[in-house]
């Protein structure tokens, strides 16, 4: 019976309601089929279907998602898209290059038709048009070619597929299934990645899975990665160059996937202990790309986007380098202080001091990294113009760069702390700065293992030869 | 250790939130649907959003909000999380549910997918269990037609009892339609008669018996019918939300009835 009951405790303002069920049935299974049948029956009724058709969609997925084919296929996709990105950026990289440096030499002029003091060219030219020249002649052509092919695929539906493809392994390190799939998204941007692992229930794997989203890397590491393989790898000239190149970044990728896998299994195993959830991932349908919606976009949202944020912390990193590369203390000045200071924690794992201060002033966005190491290495170098990544090339071999050194740069840069976004971003996704630490300190410590393992292999190897 | 990512109530978020900056709006439109129906792609072209973030299964984890103005009045749609169902209690699904059910929009839309009907009209019909004010939106009916199928709106629509609107987001084509439609349900200029499912007749005998009880107590605040069904399979979490959201206390009495 049913009774407003003034007496009851927990809900001394509200009304109360007493009702009685038969306390061992449900019916929740009957109530289903009801709803289910009525739908079935309506949906024959007016449904009708012109012919029997092939369902494309699963013949497709039969061949994506296969055991075999699965894992070549998706790799094979990866490489072209690289290989397209590689061959096609070079040139207007190199006019893009001429054509800001040319205006830097036209702007010089009119600085000193105007007798501007030296401090200002070096702050506003040599510190902050330069920083945005490199950011823009590098990274924008690859970008305006990467990511309309990204955006295509996703746009297709093929990164689910990957996603699906992977979850297997997710299982098998004693996480979420679906943290497949925010790793996946992790490509495009890891604070996107982070969001996205909302999708996980369990604290637990959703923990996981935020944690080491970042050791993927996203579009804004991409273009310096495809510019560092082009030049010290494979090169660009033949096609051979460029497939090595483009296999050198594939590698990055499955380094990136397969750190993420094992971190996520170590974690899993100790402080994060569990049992796997289950779950259904589902394939979405294959969806016919516009092309035209999808080159506005990726330029729009991602290549401005990008471009955009890559600039705006380029400005003030620009301006504060060439401040501190330019202000001296007892004969060396400050960026040299800095960057001898972290030096010998740099050679240790094969890189150098300028490239861990590169990386640490690069924190408000990776894109800056390469334009503030530059920048370093040219305030102590006799060069003073960098007009082509031929050039670039150069520079970098002046200050002892190796084969090994660019390999341990692109490993530290996929590997290393996410970046500033990212990591407010996992704080305000976990409710806690301890949770952003330990990711910004646990990938940092991945980081340093891989590239101290590369240059004790290298150097091995280096013996033998 | 973690904030819940739902963490703000959906009904807060819409009566006092979004309306700070902006007028309030004349009418508040639910969004739900399938997930992969297209559903982001109506929100997105009805209020000029452009939330890109490409062709994922589960991608809405919190519902996004925007307007567009028809008519000269101005509409707030909520883009519910994607859900197969609305009784099988994820986060997702009692984020609809509860927005459908406390938040009394002016219309709730359901995005179905053309191509998978029958699927798709499972959610048609709860929704239509907890609101008669549902405008179905058949979407990517582009892509039925290249799959060879085809849909009778007018007789779909007359078996349900709600307009149907066959729509291709992706092209924009509908859409006017869908914007008009919504228009009249939600200004009252069109109603709308939904079929009633019916169950197994001992199913029904209880639904008859707790309707009773519950009608005085929801008084009209929400459909007795409706929240006899949740009772009956057994969902403790529409128990909670009755009473945080209509201060109603529900209880089990654990007396059994005689069989």
């Amino acid at each position: 019976m049913l009774s407003r009951s003034a007496t009851n405790e927990t809900a001394a303002n509200s009304d109360s309601v007493a009702f009685e069920t038969p306390a061992k049935i449900r019916f929740e299974d009957e109530i289903v089929s009801a709803i289910y049948s009525h739908a079935d029956t309506i949906a024959a009724g007016v449904m009708t279907k012109r012919r029997p058709m092939v369902d494309w969609d699963d013949r497709i997925d039969d061949i994506l998602t296969s055991k075999v084919l699965g894992y070549p296929i998706m790799l094979l996709m990866l490489a072209i898209m690289l290989w397209i990105t590689i061959s096609g950026a070079n040139y207007p990289s190199e006019i893009l290059s001429k054509v800001l440096f040319h205006l830097e030499d036209k702007l010089t002029g009119l600085f000193e038709m105007y007798n501007a003091p030296d401090w200002l060219h070096g702050i506003l030219l040599s510190g902050m048009y330069r920083t945005v020249a490199w950011v823009v002649s590098v990274m924008l052509p690859p970008m305006a070619i990467f990511f309309p092919l990204f955006t295509f695929l996703e746009d297709l539906g093929y990164l689910p597929r990957v996603a699906f493809n992977l979850d297997h392994w997710f299982k098998r390190a004693g996480v979420h299934g679906k943290q497949a799939l925010t790793m996946s998204m992790g490509f495009g941007c890891n604070a996107a990645g982070v969001i996205a692992a909302r999708i996980i229930e369990s604290p637990r794997e959703r923990l996981i899975a935020i944690l080491t989203n970042s050791f993927v890397p996203c579009n804004g590491k991409f273009p310096a990665l495809i510019a560092l393989a082009s030049t010290f790898v494979g090169g660009t000239g033949t096609r051979l160059g460029t497939a090595i190149s483009a296999a050198a970044v594939v590698g990055l990728v499955l380094v990136g996937i397969s750190v993420t896998l094992l971190v996520s299994l170590i974690l899993s195993k100790t402080v994060l202990r569990g049992v796997p959830s289950t779950f259904t991932l589902e394939l979405p349908p294959y969806r016919k790309p516009q092309i035209g919606k999808i080159l506005l976009r990726s330029i729009l949202d991602r290549t401005l986007f990008v471009l955009r944020r890559a600039v705006v912390v380029a400005l003030p990193a620009g301006a504060i380098t060439w401040i501190v590369a330019n202000i001296s203390l007892g004969g060396s000045s400050l960026l040299h202080i800095a960057s001898s200071g972290l030096d010998p924690v740099g050679r240790l794992i094969g890189l150098d001091g300028a490239i861990l201060l590169a990386f640490l002033l690069g924190l408000p966005a990776n894109e800056i990294v390469i334009p503030i190491l530059l920048m370093n290495y040219l305030s102590t170098s006799a060069m003073v113009e960098l007009e082509t990544p031929a050039a670039i090339h150069e520079l970098l071999v002046s200050k002892g760069w190796t084969l090994v050194t660019a390999l341990n740069f692109m490993l530290f840069s996929v590997l290393h702390f996410p970046c500033g976004t990212t990591l407010l971003t996992i704080r305000n996704e976990t409710g806690s700065f301890k949770w952003a630490a330990v990711a910004a300190g646990m990938t940092t410590l991945a980081a340093f293992v891989a590239c101290w393992l590369v240059t004790r292999i290298a150097s091995v190897l280096g013996g033998l030869l | 250790m973690f904030r819940s990512a739902y963490s703000s109530s959906p009904l807060k978020m819409i009566r006092n939130g979004v309306t700070a900056a902006s007028p309030p709006p004349d009418y508040t439109v639910a969004l739900a649907g399938n997930p992969n129906t297209g559903k982001s792609t109506v929100f997105n072209n009805l209020t000029g959003l452009n939330q890109h973030t490409g062709n994922w299964a589960g991608k809405t984890v919190a519902q996004a909000r925007g307007t567009y103005v028809h008519d000269g009045k101005r509409v707030l749609l909520v883009d519910l999380p994607g859900t197969y169902s609305l009784l099988s209690h994820s986060p997702e699904e009692q984020i609809a549910r509860d927005f459908i059910c406390f938040a009394h929009p002016d219309a709730t839309v359901v995005v179905a997918d053309a191509t998978c009907l029958q699927r798709n009209l499972n959610l048609v019909l709860q929704v239509m269990e907890m609101t008669s004010k549902v405008v179905v939106c058949l979407n990517l009916i582009d892509e039925a037609e290249r799959k060879g199928i085809e849909v009778d709106c007018g007789r779909l629509s007359k078996e349900l009892g709600v307009p149907v609107v066959p729509t291709a987001a992706r092209s924009g084509y509908g859409l006017d339609n869908l914007k008009e439609t919504i228009d009249a349900l939600a200004s009252g200029r069109l109603s709308t008669r939904p079929l009633v499912v019916r169950y197994p007749p001992t199913i029904e005998k209880e639904i008859e018996r707790l309707e009773k009880q519950l009608s005085p107590v929801l008084a009209g605040k929400l459909n007795p019918r409706w929240v006899a069904l949740r009772l009956l399979d057994g969902d403790r979490t529409i128990v909670e939300s009755i009473e945080k959201h209509l201060g109603v206390l529900i209880q089990s009495d654990k007396r059994k009835v005689p069989a």
